[in-house]
């Protein structure tokens, strides 16, 4: 009854939506260029599948690379942060103000700085917008670790990093996955913004902008509800390897 | 016997934004192989601080701390220690976490030795049947139960107490009491325990000893002459009746307020 429940619920949800979408357009007599209604996707996907195909595996793949960047990149200055209080002092500031900067504007610059390497810069933009939730959540949650529970090890002699390795990291993970799932819509957000505003892109942002230029408006609509699928499965991604790396943190909590 | 712990003239002070505030002045205590050694205090005064240093968890700015004949300078293997907090490791069953300390000291021991040792300990202090649950799937006298555990499957030479009993009821609190006496006719460790419970460190102490205020000395030590298989019934002799007074009365002092009289 619960697993019915857990898909049944959502799914209703979702038919409730798309009913009420198709609803509204009619009831506005809206055409296409103002908003598609959902009978007019499917037409879209047919005819366009292969390049909804080729697009998604280039959006998500980019995604995931940045988004994996993103994890060692913020694994390592959390734990800079975490065990160092001058690094901490240090580093705040500058992460809090580059974290400021609307991503937006670097488009432009990684592309004059990367000439002509789309993947790399996508996967850079992605890295850039998604370490900084990893970073402080890391870097917290290894400051914040109670001296008892260093001390139950450091009291046998075990060297900084096993205290890490069986202590202070899997005592993290609950933390760092909280920060994944914001950091991977952060990533795929910055895939996506290096895909529709640069030229000659690749990927489902491309192929909105396609839609775009060629007014094909059931496209541009349908390209945004692959979009909202894609980040749902990145996300339930995500969701998956909380449950198997810290679904301990779970059962506490009931 | 020779004394397992020995402490001479320790003094120790932390820096604070406030300057040095001293907290440990001319400390002296030793404690012979084998033996229970209470040591009360008032609040503050700098108890935890000296079971860091016994650890070695820190050095101190002066005097000395020897364990088994050796200068202590860094933490040891033989070393076990509990607190007040259990801190059992919530991604652990209960039996990983009684065998953590394994793993760090023996990493050469085999799986099933360890199993087999960290059952033994379980079944002792009345946690069989508890091994692969969760630490929050446990009471706090459960948890304070398996974290003796840990602090003594290595076998260390010393156990290190820093008032492990001070969160439970008065009731558990008993039950640990008599876990920990019949913990000790089996294991061989020798013990040092913190505690702000006067009728727990005559029950388990083999030695009680009253530090002064902050910063803090040894003021008093008492020789608790009591059998090693007391029952809590001893409480409530004549005997532990004089002690508790004795000790009342010092703690009074350490905490720089006159003795009543009466
Ligand atoms: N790392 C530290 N830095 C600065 N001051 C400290 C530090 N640790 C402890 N102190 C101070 O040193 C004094 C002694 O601390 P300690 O924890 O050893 O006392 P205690 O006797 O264990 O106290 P309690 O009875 O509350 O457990 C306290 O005043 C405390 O505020
Ligand atoms: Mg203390």
């Amino acid at each position: 009854m619960e697993t019915f429940n857990k898909i049944a619920v959502p799914v209703s949800a979702l038919i409730l939506f798309v009913v009420l979408w198709e609803l509204i357009v009619w009831a506005n007599g809206w055409p296409d260029y103002v908003m598609a209604a959902p009978s007019d996707l499917p037409a879209a996907y047919i005819r366009f599948w292969e390049l909804f195909l080729v697009g998604g595996w280039q959006t998500l793949w980019r995604t995931v690379a940045g988004l994996g960047l993103a994890v060692v990149f913020g694994l390592l200055l959390g734990m800079i942060m975490g065990f160092s209080r001058i690094a901490r002092d240090a580093l705040y500031p500058l992460l809090v103000g580059f974290n400021a900067i609307p991503k937006a504007t670097l488009v432009p610059v990684l592309a004059l700085l990367f000439i002509g390497q789309h993947n790399f810069n996508t996967v850079l933009m992605a890295f850039l917008i998604s370490f900084f939730p990893i970073a402080v959540s890391v870097g917290i949650g290894l400051s914040t670790l109670e001296p008892e529970y260093r001390d139950i090890l450091r009291s046998l002699g075990a060297s900084r990093f096993t205290i890490f390795r069986k202590i202070a990291l899997p005592k993290t993970l609950p933390e760092f996955f909280g920060a994944l799932k914001v950091s991977v819509t952060l990533a795929f957000i910055g895939t996506n913004l290096v895909e529709i505003v640069s030229p000659h892109g690749k990927g489902l942002g491309a192929l909105f902008l396609s839609g775009q230029t060629n007014s094909n408006y059931p496209l541009m609509f349908a390209v945004l509800i692959a979009l909202a699928v894609l980040g749902i499965v990145l996300y339930y991604g995500v969701v998956f390897l909380e449950k198997i790396f810290a679904g301990w943190a779970e059962r506490q909590s009931t | 016997m020779s004394n397992l712990i020995a402490i001479k003239g320790v003094r120790h002070a932390y820096s604070t934004d406030a300057g040095p505030l001293p907290v440990l002045d001319g400390l002296d205590l030793t404690v012979p192989e084998g033996e229970f050694c209470a040591v009360v205090g008032p609040s503050g005064c700098g108890k935890s601080t000296l079971t860091r240093l016994v650890a070695g968890l820190m050095k101190p700015d002066a005097g000395e701390v020897w364990l088994e004949g050796k200068r202590v300078t860094t933490p040891r293997k033989t070393v076990g220690m509990a607190f007040q907090n259990p801190v059992l490791l919530e991604w652990r069953s209960i039996l990983d976490n009684v065998i953590l300390p394994l793993e760090i000291v023996d990493p050469s021991m085999s799986r099933a030795k360890r199993v087999a040792r960290a059952e033994e300990l379980l079944a002792m202090v009345g946690l069989e049947g508890f091994e692969d649950k969760r630490p929050s799937e446990l009471s706090g006298g459960m948890r304070q139960r398996a974290s003796l555990c840990r602090a003594i499957v290595h076998r260390p030479s010393v156990l290190i107490m820093d008032e492990p009993f001070g969160a439970l009821d008065n009731f558990t609190r008993e039950d640990l009491w008599q876990t920990m006496r019949d913990l000790r006719a089996v294991e061989n460790f020798t013990c040092v325990l913190i505690t702000h419970d006067l009728r727990e460190s005559v029950f388990l102490g083999d030695q009680v000893v009253v530090l002064s205020g902050r910063p803090a000395r040894t003021q008093y030590i008492l020789d608790v002459d009591l059998p090693h298989d007391r029952t809590i019934d001893v409480l409530y002799t004549q005997k532990a009746a004089d002690m508790l007074h004795d000790l009342r009365n010092q703690i009074k002092i350490a905490q720089g307020r006159d003795v009543e009289v009466h």
